[in-house]
């Protein structure tokens, strides 16, 4: 059944093309034949916090050489109407997640326990503020 | 679980409307139409920027300028959102640049097309960009999560490119004969090639049904065409000027506006590279490309070197 699944994702490219840009494995371009250029820079995914108060969130990704790169390449892309007053950046690989194949027994103990909600309990109308 | 079972699974969460993720099983048809379809959206913003950056220099005002020159980099951002969502697919970067600088991979026939005067930075806005407007509205609710994302970010930024082409005609509609004249000459010449834009007739285009299924695409390309010509005959009259379809008529009973009939032929001859200016536009890119390798690489060096530093200390 694995070989169904490719499951590539922002934080979850394959091994050979994440990582940094000093990795020594080369890629050769398979289109421009032996023009042995590095590969990409690595991926970054991106965080802004729009406004202080509010939580960093995810708005997309890019490529950068090193962080310092990352944060100047998101103002430039991801803030150029004053969309964030911070950025924060971290390299794709870093990231891991949980994995959707397990969704349904992983998020399943949740499912039956209602009484976690405040509209479980039935209370009489006269009850007020609360 | 078998394959049918699988694509049973994703046939009824697109049928829910439910996104696909990138790590959710998907068929490898509907991950190759989304390469394709995604990858070459990102190369027509890319390559967009062509024709426009031609007039930065030589826009007639600080004012203009600034804003084509803002245009032109929100461009560049929407081709990166865009790329950014290819590589979920699980292609690189590097593979996706290098299809279109090998001719493998295709843009927007209408970058083909050369900005001769002025008023082509304002046709290009208000016709060009609406007809990107319109397709792009319908993929924000495209099934592909990545891609519908990239998509709200792109629209949110591109209404003020449509403004900004349209006030660019308004100015020159109320202007000198010579301008008027400017304003109607580049009207005529966008107005075909904007209507090509949405692509072959429904009968005829290859990819629609499947991508209609899977709620890649969720209008046809001729119901997209139908509103844009019912959107742009209107707005026209606001500048006093017309497009060149002696058989546009509103047409009460349909509710729409009749129009003449694409000249297919020059849709397909721009497609298979003819068109005035496909050379011009790949070779710019590639040469881009080969000029900035030696910034990739000084970057590359110089994080390297960092980073032994501080391993060092």
């Amino acid at each position: 059944m694995n070989n169904f699944f490719r499951k590539f994702y922002y934080g979850d490219i394959p091994e050979e093309s994440a990582g940094d840009a000093s990795q020594k494995n080369l890629k050769v371009s398979p289109i421009a034949g032996d023009a042995a250029e590095p590969t990409d820079w690595p991926l970054w995914e991106i965080f802004i916090r729009s406004k202080q108060g509010l939580d960093h969130k995810h708005v997309g990704s890019l490529h950068a050489a090193d962080a310092k790169m990352a944060i100047e390449n998101a103002r430039d892309v991801y803030t150029r109407r004053m969309e964030g007053v911070s950025i924060w950046v971290v390299e794709s690989k870093h990231i891991h997640s949980s994995n959707p194949d397990d969704a349904e027994n992983f998020y399943e103990p949740a499912e039956d326990k209602v009484y976690r909600h405040p509209t479980f309990y039935d209370l009489p109308d006269e009850v007020k503020h609360m | 679980m078998s394959v049918q079972e699988l694509e049973r699974i994703f046939q009824g969460k697109i049928d829910d409307e439910i996104k696909i993720e990138p790590k959710d099983w998907m068929p490898e048809k509907y991950r190759q139409t989304l390469i394709r379809q995604v990858s070459q959206h990102a190369h027509s913003e890319i390559v967009g920027m062509l024709p426009e950056g031609n007039w930065i220099t030589r826009a007639p005002s600080l004012k203009r300028k600034a804003i084509l020159l803002a245009k032109v980099q929100d461009e560049a951002g929407h081709g990166l959102y865009l790329y950014s969502a290819t590589e979920t697919l699980g292609v690189t970067r590097e593979l996706t640049i290098n299809d279109l600088h090998s001719g493998k991979a295709k843009y927007s026939s209408i970058f083909n097309y050369p900005t001769l005067t002025w008023a082509d930075i304002g046709a290009i806005g208000w016709l060009v960009d609406g007809a990107a407007i319109l397709n792009q509205v319908m993929l924000t609710r495209t099934s592909y999560g990545p891609y519908a994302r990239a998509m709200v970010r792109i629209c949110k930024e591109e209404s003020f490119h449509q403004r900004q082409g349209f006030e660019i005609l308004l100015v020159l509609s109320t202007g000198s004969k010579e301008q008027k004249e400017m304003c109607q000459d580049a009207i005529n010449r966008w107005w075909w090639p904007s209507l090509m834009m949405f692509g072959p007739h429904d009968s005829e285009s290859t990819h629609s049904d499947q991508s209609m299924k899977w709620k890649i695409k969720r209008k046809s390309n001729d119901e997209l065409r139908q509103s844009f010509v019912d959107m742009i005959a209107e707005q026209v009259k606001v500048l006093g000027m017309t497009l060149p379809d002696p058989k546009l008529k509103w047409n009460d009973e349909r509710g729409h506006y009749d129009f003449g009939e694409i000249d297919w032929e020059e849709f397909w001859n721009v497609v298979k590279g003819n068109g005035p200016c496909n050379r011009e536009r790949l070779e710019a890119r590639r040469r881009a490309w080969e000029n900035g390798q030696w910034v990739r690489e000084a970057a590359a060096a110089y994080s390297e070197k960092r980073k032994g530093r501080a391993e060092a200390a």
